[in-house]
């Protein structure tokens, strides 16, 4: 069967453009011949992950993971290399943006659902399951300035779960809510897994990561440092981190 | 349109801007009345007391005539042309036709249009004039003025990631266009040489045809209704074209 996520020799290009969001700047640029500076984010990124896998992304701050996320998500693309994806993705939207403090639970959940793809049937359809999963209960018609911060996010995450498309990422977006909460996600997730869902997810939260993913992948500077197993990676980046740190603190104090 | 598909989407986002508009406002949907109201007032006080214009009978459905479908156009574009910057987290993050921000927009003001609309109506009701069949008119008039307010911002909130100015451009056009479009004076009043420049602008138009129905119950000449039809239609290909050869680039630049 051919792998669910597949990317070869994928590259992406930014640009530095500090100066370009006005008209008269990107001229002066243009007149002054001033060059682009450009940078990777990410840097011939091959890997594969089959179908019902699970990834997890890991590495420092600006190591590209978002990039990558964006990358099968089809929001941008590849200056260079392939990426192929098969199915429908879904996630990457942050938890409850698209949310409006003056609607109520329920605008926000069918404003919120539309934007992650379900359609009008598969909304009428999930819908209890949905609200019944995130325990909003008699709030569900209050406007959601009512709610606690708590709230939303169960009332997002619970949409957000509840997508079921072939391909779903998760952006630093697991852990939420109380311990209940979350062992349902988790038991949610199971269930999706079963059913054939492949999962990427980026997170710092290394246990998380361990529970849910099966393999990793490590990013640093755009490029992949290791891939395999996810215990075996998600060791040598802690290791890495920990180590770096220490220098760190050496060269500090 | 690739639009189309995403229905349920579009009109969830329809819905929550006009609802985040109106939720907390008391006097709610009156709102969106008070200020064609207002300009009415002012206009048909300063063209019949200040510079009187006798040829004009029943100043201010005249000058409501000009004004409903010029403030659809204004508000519509402006919004339409930020609407990208303004949902970036959106654009950025969700998998879906883009088109359907600027889009979505243009259409929660077209609600507003709407309930302009039934102001004008009643308005015209009331100054004594009768429902003709001419009326069956309006629908095609109002549909290709929000066609051309679509195909406008497609182009312009697309360029707008790129270079942040275009809505002041786009505020400067709106104010030219209010002393351009026959909103206070007569299009029989106008030199024959500008005749047809004014008749290729859309919301010219749409004022001149509205006018016809409404005020005159004649039918739209051919001439104008073509013209309408005609420039609606290209903007909205035009638009679509720019906001496509752009989009791949909107997540970089936001």
């Amino acid at each position: 069967m051919p792998p669910a996520i597949e990317f070869r020799k994928v590259s992406k290009i930014y640009y530095r453009h500090p100066s370009r969001a006005f008209l008269h700047r990107y001229l002066m640029d243009k007149w002054r011949r001033k060059r682009k500076e450009r940078f990777y984010a990410l840097r011939e990124v091959s890997f594969e992950l089959e179908e019902g896998g699970s990834l997890a992304v890991v590495g420092s701050n600006g190591a590209g993971k978002s990039t990558l996320l964006s990358l099968i998500a089809g929001l941008s693309f590849p200056d260079e290399g392939e990426v192929r994806v098969r199915g429908r993705v879904a996630g990457l939207l942050e938890l409850g943006s698209g949310f409006h403090p003056d609607l109520t639970g329920r605008e926000n959940l069918a404003v919120y659902a539309s934007l992650l793809g379900l359609s009008r049937t598969e909304l009428r359809r999930r819908f209890d399951e949905i609200v019944e999963f995130s325990g909003i209960g008699e709030f569900l018609d209050e406007p959601l300035r009512t709610y606690s911060a708590g709230m939303i996010l169960r009332l997002a995450f619970s949409v957000a779960i509840h997508v079921e498309a072939e391909v779903m990422l998760f952006d630093e977006i697991l852990a939420v809510g109380d311990q209940a909460f979350q062992a349902a996600c988790f038991e949610r997730i199971e269930e999706l897994r079963r059913r054939g869902c492949t999962f990427v997810c980026v997170s710092h939260a290394g246990e998380i990561l361990k529970r849910i993913c099966t393999r990793a992948l490590w990013l640093d500077a755009g490029r992949v440092v290791r891939e395999g197993p996810v215990r075996e990676v998600l060791e040598a980046y802690q290791a890495a981190s920990a180590a770096q740190a220490a220098a760190a603190g050496r060269q500090g104090g | 349109m690739p639009v189309l598909r995403h229905g349920f989407l579009l009109q969830n986002l329809i819905l929550r801007d006009f609802k985040i508009r109106y939720r907390n406002m008391s006097l709610g949907v009156f709102w969106s009345l008070l200020n064609p109201l207002v300009m009415m007032g002012v206009l048909t006080f300063i063209f019949t007391k200040i510079f009187p214009s006798p040829s004009i009978k029943n100043f201010g459905v005249f000058v409501l005539c000009g004004l409903v479908p010029y403030n659809f156009f204004a508000v519509a574009w402006v919004s339409g042309t930020t609407s990208l910057l303004n949902n970036a987290a959106l654009v950025k993050r969700v998998r879906m036709p883009r088109e359907i921000v600027p889009v979505s927009v243009v259409l929660a003001n077209g609600v507003h249009f709407l309930i302009q609309i039934a102001l004008l109506v009643a308005f015209v009701l009331g100054a004594g004039y009768g429902v003709n069949r001419n009326w069956l008119w309006l629908p095609f008039v109002f549909g290709m003025e929000i066609i051309f307010v679509c195909g406008l911002s497609l182009a312009s909130s697309a360029l707008d990631v790129f270079f942040r100015d275009v809505r002041y451009v786009v505020e400067s056009a709106n104010t030219v266009l209010f002393w351009l479009v026959p909103i206070f004076y007569s299009f029989a009043i106008i030199p024959d040489q500008y005749r047809t420049v004014y008749q290729f602008n859309p919301i010219a138009a749409v004022v001149m045809a509205c006018r016809l129905v409404l005020l005159e119950n004649r039918e739209p000449p051919f001439s104008l209704v073509w013209k309408l039809a005609f420039v609606s239609l290209l903007a909205l290909g035009a638009g679509l074209v720019i906001f496509r050869r752009s989009k791949a680039k909107f997540a970089d630049y936001l």
